[in-house]
């Protein structure tokens, strides 16, 4: 168990990659904002306390891998990534400009850290079973983290994935679902409901955990007891908010891919100063 | 006669046969492993065969993540499902990151035969080809494909084999030497090239024995690898036979005759006729009465030589 200390650290780590966020994508005047602030707290806690990583050796084999199968939420991954070491921080300000590594979507041929190129949603789970199924053939005790939308479990993909990484028993492998209710058109209840989801993915056979996706010591408690689970992968649905932390952008839909103002962006970073 | 052996046997037993000396093989099927023949490799490898079950766009992402960690993934099943139904997943999981998969996909063609339009590829070509970086490769022969599997697996990135379900003549010796992008010259003529893919190699040697006893001299190209193409061979034939004939068991659109075509024309622009399916689908029958019905036949290879000259003749 961490203490309060490490704690802080980690919350206020998670303040440092939203301010990224939000300057990244007013920066690049594009970008999804949304659904990365829902997420910053889940990578934080994987990046920064989690995660066995070396930002020195990206390519180290044994290494834990993370997969940002909803690629959309590019800012948060290249705000922890740059945070952690593996990139200057000067460089999040390239983020969707021409010539940089920073694509608009993760791309793995250009930037280290990344461990998947994605963007085309629903085909990140099947790539970290691939990945597990690996460390299996290979006797490699790393673990690989995927982290899905809610919307974009609407795909067809994903319980395929689903079924196979069950029927592989792949116990290496932590999925986490960033359920922040809202999808582009509107919420994911209303658009294509993809619940209930604790039963769906239990009765596809894995074990299932429910948190508050921004509770530190939640997320790392259960982060801890998924390594326990033996026999079928594990499944975190995290409730989140979509904005978390910028008080305009919270729980609103329309700020899925919108891009601040200035007065908007100045207000965003008092939100989290 | 000729030996005869299905291009998908072959692949089913040189991958068996790599498996042994290569560890890092690995296999996946979507429920079809007796008809791609992974089966082999599954029998004396079981640890290192997953079967996806009937999910084609999750066994190329899982092909994906295996050789992100290291592994050279051969993906199997038919040629439709494979471009069509994962479509998505080789163009951004796979090719985008320049992944080192190899989809090995067989039932390519008409003379998948009885099952009908709904499983014959004739487009699998042109929608391969059209992905950057892809490497495309359609075997004649059993030997040609054990070679080319053979040179994939050395290959560092995305390639896609294109195999059969018939069994068709051996058109090389065992110890043939094939490499990725340098076509084969089986015949040498002067007077126009025949330059085919895939199962029609063997007719288009025929075509060109029976149009030698009638004085025209062909030479035939196999071009086992569409991408990259065998540029120099190309521009050589054209240069040297001013005239081509294009030969694939694969629609007229977006296949070898749009690869020839398109770089000739830029090159060193000579007449070219595609023999080909012409833009539709296929049906249901015994392969050879569909290569019959929809003119992939040694008699139409032989006829657009013949056109190719009546038209160079006239100035055409």
């Amino acid at each position: 168990m961490v203490d309060q200390e490490r704690l802080e650290f980690l919350r206020q780590k998670a303040q440092l990659v939203r301010k990224h966020i939000v300057q990244m994508v007013t920066e690049a005047n594009s970008g999804h904002p949304g659904g990365s602030l829902s997420a910053a707290d889940l990578l934080t806690a994987l990046y920064f306390q989690v995660m066995r990583i070396n930002p020195e050796k990206p390519d180290w084999p044994e290494r834990d891998r993370f997969i940002l199968s909803k690629g959309h939420a590019s800012p948060v991954l290249y705000a922890v990534l740059a945070e952690r070491g593996y990139f200057p921080v000067e460089e999040l300000s390239t983020f969707r400009k021409i010539n940089s590594r920073l694509q608009g979507h993760p791309d793995m041929k250009k930037l280290p850290g990344v461990e998947m190129s994605t963007g085309s949603l629903g085909q990140g789970l099947s790539v970290a079973n691939g990945m597990a199924l690996a460390g299996k053939l290979d006797n490699l005790d790393y673990r690989v983290y995927v982290l899905l939308g809610d919307g974009e479990i609407e795909e067809g993909q994903v319980w395929e994935a689903a079924m196979t990484s069950a029927h592989y028993k792949l116990d290496n492998l932590i999925a986490v679902v960033d359920y922040n209710g809202l999808q582009i058109d509107g919420p994911v209840s209303e658009v294509m409901n993809p619940g209930p989801l604790q039963e769906k993915w239990r009765a596809f056979g894995w074990h299932v955990f429910t948190i508050d996706g921004h509770d530190f010591k939640e997320i790392l408690a259960t982060l801890e007891a998924a390594r326990e689970i033996k026999g079928k992968p594990v499944m975190i649905i995290a409730n989140t908010i979509k904005g978390k932390g910028v008080s305009f952008m919270e729980n609103k839909v329309e700020w899925h891919g919108t891009v601040p103002s200035k007065e908007q962006f100045e207000q965003a970073i008092s939100d989290l100063s | 006669m000729a030996e005869k052996m299905a291009t998908r046997d072959a692949y089913g037993d040189i991958l068996a046969q790599l498996g042994e000396e290569n560890e890092k093989i690995v296999v996946l099927d979507a429920d079809l492993s007796k008809s791609t023949k992974t089966v082999v490799f599954a029998k004396k490898f079981p640890h290192r065969f997953f079967n996806m079950g009937i999910a084609e766009g999750d066994m190329l992402g899982t092909a994906a993540g295996l050789a992100a960690a290291g592994k050279i993934p051969f993906a199997s099943t038919f040629a439709v499902f494979a471009t069509g139904r994962a479509f998505d997943q080789i163009r951004n999981s796979i090719a985008y990151p320049r992944l080192n998969v190899k989809i090995a996909a067989t039932h390519a063609g008409l003379t998948v035969g009885e099952d009908g339009g709904s499983h014959q590829a004739v487009e699998d070509i042109a929608i391969m080809r059209a992905i950057p970086g892809m490497v495309v490769i359609v075997p004649a022969d059993g030997v040609s494909t054990k070679a080319l599997v053979t040179a994939a697996v050395n290959y560092q990135g995305p390639v896609y084999i294109r195999l059969g379900r018939p069994a068709v003549p051996l058109l090389y010796k065992e110890d043939e030497e094939f490499v990725i992008g340098k076509a084969k010259e089986l015949r040498d003529g002067k007077d126009f090239t025949i330059v085919a893919a895939g199962i029609m190699v063997a007719k288009a040697l025929e075509a060109a024995e029976i149009l030698a006893a009638e004085g025209i001299r062909t030479r035939v190209l196999d071009m086992h690898t569409i991408k990259p193409l065998d540029e120099e061979a190309l521009e050589r034939a054209a240069r040297e036979t001013g005239g081509i004939v294009t030969v694939e068991e694969h629609s007229v659109i977006g296949g070898l005759g749009s690869a020839v075509a398109e770089f000739v024309a830029e090159t060193h622009p000579v007449p070219v006729i595609r023999v080909g399916i012409q833009d539709v689908f296929g049906e249901s029958g015994k392969p050879d009465e569909l290569l019959e019905k929809y003119g992939l036949t040694v008699e139409k290879i032989v006829e657009a030589v013949k056109r190719l000259k009546n038209n160079t003749a006239a100035g055409l």
